[in-house]
């Protein structure tokens, strides 16, 4: 098998006494969407947050294609390829959409020590950032402010940003948080979109979705990688199905 | 559109005075308004360039009279000891500016919000000790300039108003570069990091290193302010580096309303005129001068800016 594009190896990191991710190991292939899953408290943004370089593990590696990243700091990571979407919205508040979308273009379209000219005039840019947002359904709403855009609209503009940096591979942290159904169901199918594109890592409590999606699951519980396979099998496990679907067993027989 | 036209149009008459007024004042002699203008643009040049850092940057810098005694040191020693060629002073006032702001901000952006704010006050305070310790440029007691910079023919600098219009280009050369860089790449960066710092990380931007080439270049207009105000009242002395004067020039920023153009001008102005005339009423003024400051802060978001827009509004 060829170099995967992310490789996660042996990864650790304690909290105190708290071990929050437990030696996990795992790859993400080049075209392939590798869904993380697990009960909240699982560790599932700890891992998130060493793969994007915001935490540093105390042992274990992570590389990208083929190149160690481990203790590269964040901004090093996205010029690579690694572009991220937060669990919690993040965006530019008082700037546009657009805006907000050609800032992640220009970080990886030459240098931005350039103190004259109106990067607000420069075509390539502003291309991208309406190529991007047109992608996500979002071209309409390029020059509003981005406070003004609607929760839902703002996950959009999140995962726009991620794209415009024309990244290798997207991790997105719950990108169907908050979402009511209707706004669900057409992430779901952009994403069916994306991934034909992009390799990419999601991090979801939508179980349908993730489902939906994925070419592989690993399921994360406290810390360790207790599973890792296509749907179908992850589905048949037993250790996830007492694991993790366990805990709504314990819910619906004795709530 | 029309909350713009009412800020532009009070913005359009305030430079329109600071154009003409000198003329009148040249005509009918009057050489009183012609000082108290001369040293509002200079001041309000200082606010300008605290503006870009602080308004546009969001980084509250504390300590940005220290630029003023810099760049008036430069120009106070150079002359003492026998250099008068402005154009040695002047790159000298803005090359020691710029180095100063490289180090203390390699060291203070280490820090965030009140951490930067102290760190920065505490270095400029350090500036006036050692300001106050050269005793060779009269120490405590300042040092005058006996004689302004010499800019060999081309603008005679002794001549009220035209030095009164170098001031004046100065500012508004100022303010045309600061356009020109909070809509550049650099300065979306810049703003785009005041607004969410994470982010601008996630999507490549290493925060510092753009944080530090603005601290610089607002430190470097600050100097030129600093050597400007050395020539007006031909004297500079560590008081211009008290840390009362930062307070000041970050009053004129928010007064007039962060992050706008001329916002820092106005602020200046209003600042300026204030003091100028509550303190011909009362020796008291700052009495006065604190409420009606308390006022703005507590019910003028935006500063005189932002409630001009607002009556446009409403």
């Amino acid at each position: 098998m060829a170099e995967p594009l992310l490789r996660v190896e042996k990864l650790v990191r304690r909290f105190g006494g708290i071990i929050a991710t437990d030696n996990v190991s795992l790859d993400v292939a080049a075209g392939e969407l590798h869904a993380i899953i697990g009960p909240n408290g699982a560790g599932k943004t700890t891992l998130i947050s060493q793969l994007t370089g915001h935490l540093a593990p105390h042992s274990g590696s992570v590389s990208l294609a083929g190149r160690d990243i481990t203790y590269l700091p964040a901004y090093r990571r996205c010029a690579l390829g690694l572009a991220r979407s937060f669990q919690i919205t993040s965006l530019l508040l008082d700037f546009t959409a657009a805006d907000n979308v050609a800032l992640a273009a220009q970080a990886h379209a030459g240098t931005s020590f350039r103190f004259f000219a109106d990067a607000r005039k420069e075509k390539g840019l502003r291309d991208a950032a309406h190529a991007a947002l047109d992608r996500v359904g979002l071209a309409h709403r390029a020059d509003v402010l981005v406070s003004k855009l609607s929760h839902g609209e703002r996950r959009q503009i999140e995962l726009a940003v991620a794209l415009a940096s024309k990244p290798k591979l997207l991790l997105l942290d719950e990108p169907m948080a908050g979402l009511g159904v209707t706004e669900s169901q057409g992430m779901v199918k952009l994403l069916q979109e994306l991934r034909k594109e992009v390799s990419i890592v999601l991090v979801e409590h939508d179980m349908p979705a993730v489902f939906a999606l994925a070419d592989r699951i690993s399921v994360l519980v406290y810390g360790r990688v207790i599973a890792s396979g296509d749907p179908a099998a992850i589905r048949q496990n037993e250790d996830v199905k007492r694991a993790y679907l366990g805990d709504q067993h314990v819910v619906t027989h004795h709530g | 559109m029309k909350s713009l036209s009412v800020s532009k149009a009070v913005t359009a008459v305030m430079l329109a005075g600071l154009v003409l007024l000198p003329l009148y004042s040249h005509l009918s002699g009057n050489i009183f308004i012609l000082t108290l203008l001369t040293r509002i643009v200079i001041l309000a040049l200082a606010a300008a360039s605290l503006n870009l850092i602080m308004g546009f940057g969001g980084l509250m810098s504390f300590g940005h009279a220290a630029y003023l005694g810099i760049g008036g040191y430069a120009v106070g020693m150079l002359a003492q000891e026998g250099v008068g060629s402005g154009w040695i002073q002047f790159p000298v006032a803005l090359a020691a500016s710029a180095v100063y702001a490289l180090v203390i901000g390699a060291l203070s952006l280490r820090t965030r919000g009140v951490y930067f704010i102290m760190i920065t006050l505490a270095f400029a305070q350090m500036a006036y000790y050692v300001a106050s310790g050269l005793a060779r440029y009269g120490g405590d007691d300042g040092l005058t300039v006996y004689k302004r910079s010499d800019f060999s023919g081309l603008i005679d600098l002794s001549n009220r108003t035209q030095f009164y219009y170098l001031c004046l280009a100065c500012l508004l050369g100022v303010i045309f570069l600061i356009w020109r860089i909070v809509n550049s790449r650099f300065g979306l960066v810049v703003q785009g990091l005041r607004s969410n710092e994470q982010r601008m990380q996630a999507i490549g931007f290493p925060a510092k290193r753009y944080q530090l080439v603005c601290f610089v270049i607002s430190g470097t207009m600050c100097g030129l302010a600093g050597a400007l105000l050395a020539n007006n009242t031909d004297f500079v002395s560590p008081a211009v580096m008290y840390w009362t004067r930062s307070g000041d020039l970050m009053v004129m920023v928010i007064l007039g309303g962060m992050g706008t153009l001329f916002g820092p001008v106005m602020g200046a102005v209003v600042f300026l005129l204030l003091e100028e005339f509550l303190s011909q009423i009362t020796e008291y003024w700052a009495l006065i001068m604190g409420p009606l400051l308390l006022l703005v802060v507590l019910f003028g978001r935006g500063g005189i800016m932002g409630m001009l827009g607002r009556v446009g509004r409403g």
